[in-house]
Order: structure tokens, then C-alpha cells, then sequence
């Protein structure tokens, strides 16, 4: 470390973020190494320690000899302030060089309020923004994760996109990068290689073409450049990396527990929901490996909570005899298991007890709309008699404090409809009041609404987002119509979703808007400390465009869409379709119920779908 | 009751000392060591640190008080703790000891003390440090008072180290009331602001009970 950053950080909040030195980290001997890569997560220390992919490519590219991937976060305004008053670029907290001078800088894209950081983060660590000004081949400056599935409004800044999931695709793009500094090539020789490997977007190489109205009218592209790009998954789990020696921070972050990931997909086809199409097909763990590696995560880290993670757990086949085989390992040395995204339709009543055990939290379900007919539009297939049964059985076991999630502004949602959400959890009430086993410490009911956000590679990518103003009446609606103390009610701030609306599906003119916003101070947009509804409004007009464009414009049947290059599995016929299924109200059973050819098999070579 | 001596140095003298509870425990879970939890509505892990150390200083005499559930060989933990902690904590020793912090009376301390555009400070800084009384504003929670902290000061000793480096090493009065190496920077920088460094880095050596005895 050197004296200057010594001096910064004793001055800024929490300088633990930005040290490094944690247990498990790697250190490799630089003279060993002939790729470095720099792993930047466009948030927090404790936001990007806790996301699972950052540990999981952070390992698999550590275990190629000859590479080393380090990792470096978005400082906060503190620490950016008093970096850019003494000089120092930005570093990655293993070495602590700047990660201008690397082969490779990587970002996690997650979600698209952290774009600004992405700029913000190259502008610290002296790297020019866009793409075009950056003339060398290095440091290369690539990007993968949710949502580059539409990554149109990063295109300008981003020289790479790797599509889908990273273990083997990133590893084989810093092959070819090691060879292109070997071999001496250009930048653009390098890009023009990389885009034959499949999964690779070089947005460099597509023009996007506008027509009179504003949408886009057509993709040019160089020779070479593939149509469409279709994401690169592991086919069989059990054989990619599996992150057991994990970086364990010295600070608190926000998920400070094993992660254990047991599938990838979601058989269950929300229409509201793009990861459970995105990360089709559905591929699970073995429950041996799972165990093994449970077993192995929790000695390295000393952890004393161990979560399951998946899009829905519940839909895990073995989860019973994981489970139990966890708990027996888990119970006598007083580590707790939590076990998020349960279905209220298939809570188990057994799993509860056991997992109670050791320590009880708080219980969160999310019908996410409040009417059976909206539940049915979305494909949410919850009933309300499914819910208060997992209700009933959490008041019997104990369970004190429920949490309940829904989404206001889905498509088709009426006034009935919201006011329905009280009534629902007027139910809840009810139910705790019938079947509560201790009444004497009382309840506490929780709804939360946020709003919807359509996006892209989902059936409501063509649908309209309610305006901000809309939104507040059904707010308004919905808290008039709650009347009991027991019942809490949170809603979300509306202007972030629009502005999050408009970048999920923006096209490549929103670069510039991003850009303008970075330039006016903008960055860790997804904070309230940072957001400024006033300087995206001003960004938008500045750049000649408007959210609303993207957020509230309803797109024609036939309309092409930025994120059209982008081949994510599920076809964009299927989504048509589940649409006009949507419309009528009709449920579309689960993928187990029935195969609905929504396309993501074909990514599959050797096996079928969750298998 | 067993006692652990260790060292927390470079960058882990920024871990503060919520997350070193936090971090310790880990560690030993990690070694396989068994450390018996409280009892109660949340059990967690009894561990007690003598002295909780600011965020920044280094520390090369830090105590914490643990029990394990099960007995194991004192002589073999340190080792054991070591392979697993992050860089810059270090085990030195683990002893039985039934003597309480509270008796810790003194502590041996080093400031470097950087000035940017000064050299050779330290005559003067002995000169200020030398005063029958140095009086200083002492925040507490609820007030502001005046405190002389020459009773404070058992001995203090100033050395250049370099051009622009000074050196205090020093023995302080460690609590009831104490005083932080920060202290004596804050008197500068309020009785002395010609003499205030730029940036000042501290460590705490060793510590002592009432009688100047090595406190284990």
C-alpha cells in the first residue's frame, strides 16, 4: 500500500472496502502471469462481494495458470473524492496497481442503474470512456452479466460483451487476448477473432439504422459479424467450477453467508420476470456434489449461515434430501440454513420445522399481484387459498413477522386489482388471527410494492410501463384501501423504475444519455444518495430523447427491437405468444407440466432440460 | 479463561473493531476450534478484547479473551489460527489468565508524525510535550472539557527519523480516563497548530498494569 492511499483512508468511511488483504484472496507472482484482469463490479465493496458470479469467475479464471483476475469496486464519494485530490488511479485491491495498466478490465453488468459507475470507474483509473477513443488493445474492456442481454445503450463504452454464463467463455476470450499480445495485433484484429467465438458481442462491428419514428430500423453490420448472437451456458453444472474457497471480507457486506447455488433457470415462466427466461435452460446440481460443496464452503469460511440459491428453490428436486443432509451437518455446529425464492404454493410444512430449528427470520412471499385474474395474466401461478395455507402453517410454526411483495403497473391491472392486494393481505390477517400459536407477541404484516418494469427477453418487452404520476394513484389507491395497523405498507419510488424502464430497453442513442449524466456527476445511481431524477431528465433532453420513449411507448407487434442481435434461448415467437396468452388470462403450466417449446433447448448439445 | 495475544498490522489495522469480532470468529471456526457461545435469545461466540483499537492504528499487544468447548493444546493454537486469518492478523500466544483487563493501567505507543514541507520537528515537539500542563478540549458524548493530559503521560520521547519524519514513542495512560495516540495530535493541532504533522501513523507496542508490569 502506498503512503498516499495510507493517508486517504484514514480519512474516508469504512477503508476496510478498500484494502484488500481478506481471507482467500489470490496473490499470484507477477513474473507467472502474463494476463491480468481486473474484475470490476460497478457498485459497492459489499454489494459486488455478495453477488455469486464475481466469486465464481473470480475463481475459475484464477485456476488458468498465467492469469491473474483481480477485483476492484466503485469507491464511494468519499473515497472518489479524496482519490482524485491525491491522484491515485483507480486500483484492484489484490496488488494495488492501477487497473489501467491491466491486460483486461471485466464489469459485471447486473443492473442497469450501475452503467454510470462503469464510466465513472474508467474515468478513475485514467481509461477513456468510449470504446473508439481507446486505440490500443489493451486493457481490452469487456462486459458480461443480466443485463448485457439488451447491451445496446453500453455498446459505445463496452469493446466486448460476453453473453450468458462467464466460466468458460471469459476464460477463452483472455486466451485469445493473451495470444493477440503475443502475436502483436491490433485491437481491431483482436475483436474481429473474438466475434468468432460464440457468445461473443463486438458491438463495434453493427450500425443500428433509425427510422422517421425513432425505432430502429435496421442493423448493419461488418463482414464476419455473426446476425445474432445466442449466450454461451454450462451445460453440465457439476463439471464447471464451483466456488468453494470463496473471498471472505473483513468487513460486513450485505449477504455475509454461503451462497450455494443449486440450479440455473426457472421452470416456472413468470411472465413478468427476465431472468426466468434469460437463463433458460433449466440445469441443476447434483445433491451429492451439492453437499460436498456445502460442506467444503462453509470450513473455508467460517460462515455460520448457508443459504440456497436459485431463481426458485422450491422447484429443486432434491431439495428434501439437501436439506436434511445439510441440517445434519449444519445443526450441530450451529449453522443456520435460509432458504429464499420458496414458492408459497409448495412451502413444505417438514422443511419449515427443520430449518427453524437453529434460528427463525422473518418469512417473505411475493404473489406479486393481489387478484387471481392478474396472478393468471402474469402467470404467477399462486392461488390465494395456496398462500394462506403457507401463511397458516408459518403462524402455527411461530412465525411472527411476513413479508409480502407485489408489483403495481403489470399490464391489464385495474383499480379492482390493487385494491385486491389489501384484501389479500386483510387474508393474511385473518389467517394469522385463526391460526397464530403465540398471539401474545403480535404481527406484522408487510406489502411492499415496486413498479413493474418491462424488459427486454420477456413477453411484456413490447408492453407500456405506467407513468410515474399513474403509479402514485394506485399507491394512493392501495393505501387508502389498507385499514389495519398490523399491516405495513412500503412502496418503492417510482422515478428510478422509469429511468431503469428506459435503459433496460434503450437502444444505442442512450449511451449518450448515460454519458451526459455521468458527465454531470452521476454515478451508483441505484442509491438515493446518488440518484438525481433531475439530471437524467436533463441528460434525456440534452441527447434530443426522452424516457418515455423507452419506458412508456408500447412497441408494434412487428417492431424490431435493439436487443434482436442478442440470442438468449427463448424465442422471440415464443414470447409473442405467451404474450397473447397473457391477454386471455391463460396460465401456461410449467416447463415439467409440459415442454412449451420456448426455444431453450436448443442450447442444450448432449442432454435435455432439467435433467 | 483463555487469553490470545496477537498482532494486527498493516492493512488489517483498518478492519475496525466490530468487523474484527466478526473476523475472528470466523477464524477460529475455520481452525476447527469449538468457541463456547453465550447463552440466550441469540447465542453467539464469547469472545472479549481488552482495549477496543481505533480504526488505523496498528497494534502489536492486542488480549481477547476466549473459552473453547473443547480443551485443546494452548501451544498449538496460534499456529492453527495463522494458516487461516487474513493477511496481517498474527497469533503470537494463547495462555490461561485469570487477570482482568481492567488492571491494564499504561500503554506503550508510537506516532510517526509526517510533515509535508517541515523537517526536523522533534525539538520542538519535546519542548511542547515538556510543559508542566497541556490543556485540551476533550469531547465526550454529552459535553466539551477542559483536561490536562500531562497526567496522562507517563514518558514521551521525540526522535527524527527522517526529514519530515518524527518519531514519539511514548507510554499513555490506557483507560479510566485513557489517552489515544490520536490525542496528542489533536493537542498540537489545538495548543500547536505550527507543529501539527500532515498525516500521523500510530502503534501500539505494548501494555501495562498500575505497577509497569508487563500486563499478560
Amino acid at each position: 500500500m502506498t503512503p498516499e492511499l495510507e493517508r486517504i483512508l484514514l480519512k474516508v468511511q469504512k477503508p476496510a472496502r478498500y484494502t484488500g488483504g481478506e481471507y482467500n484472496e489470490v496473490i499470484k507472482d507477477k513474473q507467472d502471469v502474463d494476463i491480468r484482469m481486473a474484475f470490476c463490479f460497478p457498485d459497492t465493496y459489499e454489494i459486488g462481494m455478495s453477488n455469486l458470479g464475481l466469486q465464481i469467475l473470480y475463481g475459475a479464471i484464477n485456476e488458468e495458470p498465467g492469469m491473474w483476475c483481480e477485483r476492484c469496486f466503485a469507491p464511494w464519494g468519499d473515497m472518489e473524492q479524496e482519490m482524485r485530490a491525491a491522484g491515485i488511479p483507480l486500483y484492484a485491491l489484490e496488488s494495488g496497481d492501477p487497473i489501467g495498466e491491466f491486460d483486461a478490465i471485466g464489469f459485471s453488468l447486473g443492473y442497469e442503474m450501475a452503467f454510470t459507475s462503469v464510466l465513472n470507474m474508467l474515468d478513475l483509473a485514467g481509461v477513456p470512456v468510449r470504446s473508439a477513443d481507446r486505440h490500443q488493445l489493451t486493457p481490452l474492456v469487456f462486459a458480461g452479466g443480466t443485463s448485457c442481454i439488451n447491451p445496446e445503450p453500453m455498446a459505445d463504452f463496452i469493446d466486448l460483451f460476453v453473453l450468458g454464463e462467464g466460466e468458460e467463455l471469459d476464460i477463452q476470450v483472455l486466451k485469445l487476448l493473451r495470444e493477440a499480445k503475443r502475436e502483436g495485433w491490433s485491437k481491431k484484429d483482436f475483436l474481429r477473432r473474438a466475434m468468432e467465438i460464440p457468445g461473443v458481442y463486438v458491438p463495434g462491428a453493427y450500425t443500428p439504422v433509425y427510422g422517421e419514428d425513432g425505432t430502429l430500423a435496421a442493423v448493419e453490420r461488418e463482414a464476419g459479424a455473426p446476425e445474432r448472437v445466442t449466450k454461451r451456458i454450462i451445460e453440465d453444472l457439476d463439471t464447471a467450477y464451483f466456488p468453494t474457497k470463496c473471498v471472505i471480507p473483513s468487513t460486513e457486506i450485505v449477504h455475509d453467508r454461503v451462497v450455494l447455488e443449486v440450479m440455473r433457470g426457472c421452470v416456472r415462466g413468470c411472465r413478468f420476470c427476465q431472468a426466468g427466461f434469460a437463463y433458460r435452460p433449466v440445469r441443476r446440481h447434483g445433491t451429492e456434489f451439492l453437499l460436498e460443496k456445502a460442506r467444503a464452503a462453509l470450513e473455508n469460511s467460517g460462515y455460520e449461515e448457508i443459504t440456497l440459491s436459485s431463481l426458485s428453490t422450491s422447484d429443486f428436486k432434491g431439495l428434501p434430501q439437501l436439506a436434511d443432509g445439510l441440517l445434519s451437518w449444519c445443526e450441530p455446529r450451529k449453522i443456520s440454513l435460509s432458504l429464499p425464492s420458496l414458492r408459497a404454493d409448495n412451502f413444505s410444512m417438514s422443511l419449515m420445522e427443520r430449518v427453524q430449528k437453529v434460528r427463525k427470520s422473518g418469512l417473505t412471499f411475493a404473489p406479486e399481484a393481489g387478484s387471481q385474474r392478474l396472478r393468471d395474466v402474469i402467470n404467477k401461478n399462486v392461488t390465494e387459498e395456496a398462500l394462506l395455507n403457507s401463511c397458516r402453517i408459518a403462524f402455527e410454526g411461530g412465525w411472527n413477522t411476513l413479508k409480502l411483495y407485489f408489483m403495481l403497473g403489470l399490464p391489464t391491472e385495474t383499480d379492482e386489482d390493487v385494491v385486491a392486494i389489501a384484501r389479500l393481505a386483510e387474508q393474511v390477517l385473518h389467517t394469522w388471527r385463526q391460526y397464530a400459536s403465540n398471539k401474545s407477541r403480535g404481527v406484522k404484516i408487510t406489502v411492499s410494492t415496486s413498479m413493474f418494469v418491462p424488459k427486454p427477453h420477456t413477453p411484456f418487452q413490447w408492453e407500456s410501463q405506467v407513468d410515474v404520476e399513474e403509479y402514485l394513484r394506485r399507491v394512493r389507491l392501495l393505501r387508502e384501501s389498507i385499514t389495519s395497523r398490523s399491516i405495513v405498507y412500503n412502496w418503492h419510488e417510482p422515478h428510478v423504475s422509469l429511468i431503469e424502464a428506459a435503459l433496460s430497453r434503450g437502444d444505442r442513442r442512450v449511451g449518450g444519455v448515460i454519458e451526459e449524466v455521468w458527465k454531470n456527476g452521476g454515478r451508483l445511481d441505484s442509491w438515493t444518495d446518488y440518484f438525481s431524477m433531475d439530471r437524467w431528465l436533463e441528460a434525456f433532453a440534452e441527447c434530443g430523447l426522452s424516457p418515455e420513449f423507452y419506458a412508456l411507448r408500447r412497441r408494434g407487434n412487428d417492431e424490431l427491437f435493439p436487443w434482436d442481435v442478442i440470442d438468449v434461448g427463448v424465442t422471440k415467437k415464443y414470447l409473442a405468444r405467451e404474450r397473447e396468452e397473457a391477454y386471455a388470462g391463460r396460465v401456461t403450466p410449467d416447463c415439467r407440466v409440459k415442454c412449451m417449446g420456448c426455444g431453450a433447448n436448443r442450447l442444450l448439445e448432449r442432454r435435455s432440460c432439467d435433467e | 479463561m483463555s487469553r490470545l495475544l496477537f498482532r494486527k498490522t498493516g492493512r488489517a489495522k483498518f478492519i475496525s473493531h466490530l468487523d474484527l469480532m466478526r473476523t475472528m470468529q470466523r477464524i477460529f471456526i475455520r481452525a476447527g476450534l469449538k468457541v463456547r457461545h453465550t447463552e440466550g435469545f441469540n447465542p453467539h461466540p464469547y469472545m472479549n478484547f481488552a482495549l477496543p483499537l481505533s480504526v488505523g492504528t496498528e497494534s502489536e499487544c492486542e488480549l481477547m479473551d476466549f473459552e473453547l468447548t473443547e480443551a485443546a493444546d494452548p501451544d498449538a493454537i496460534p499456529a492453527l489460527l495463522n494458516r487461516v486469518s487474513p493477511e496481517g492478523i498474527e497469533a503470537l500466544k494463547v495462555y490461561d489468565s485469570a487477570r482482568k483487563f481492567k488492571e491494564i493501567k499504561w500503554l506503550d505507543i508510537e506516532a510517526r508524525l509526517f510533515y509535508d514541507n517541515k523537517t526536523r520537528e522533534a525539538e520542538r515537539l519535546r519542548e511542547f510535550f515538556a510543559a508542566p500542563a497541556i490543556v485540551m478540549e476533550k469531547k465526550t458524548k454529552r459535553s466539551v472539557s477542559d483536561t490536562d493530559i500531562v497526567p496522562l503521560i507517563s514518558a514521551l520521547q521525540v526522535t527524527d527519523l527522517t526529514d519530515g519524519l518524527a518519531l514519539i514513542s511514548a507510554r499513555l495512560a490506557a483507560q479510566d480516563p485513557g489517552l489515544s495516540p490520536a490525542q496528542l495530535i489533536s493537542a498540537l493541532e489545538q495548543r500547536a497548530p505550527e507543529l501539527a504533522p500532515d498525516h500521523a501513523a500510530f502503534r501500539r507496542i505494548e501494555v501495562y498494569d498500575k505497577d509497569m508490569v508487563l500486563f499478560r
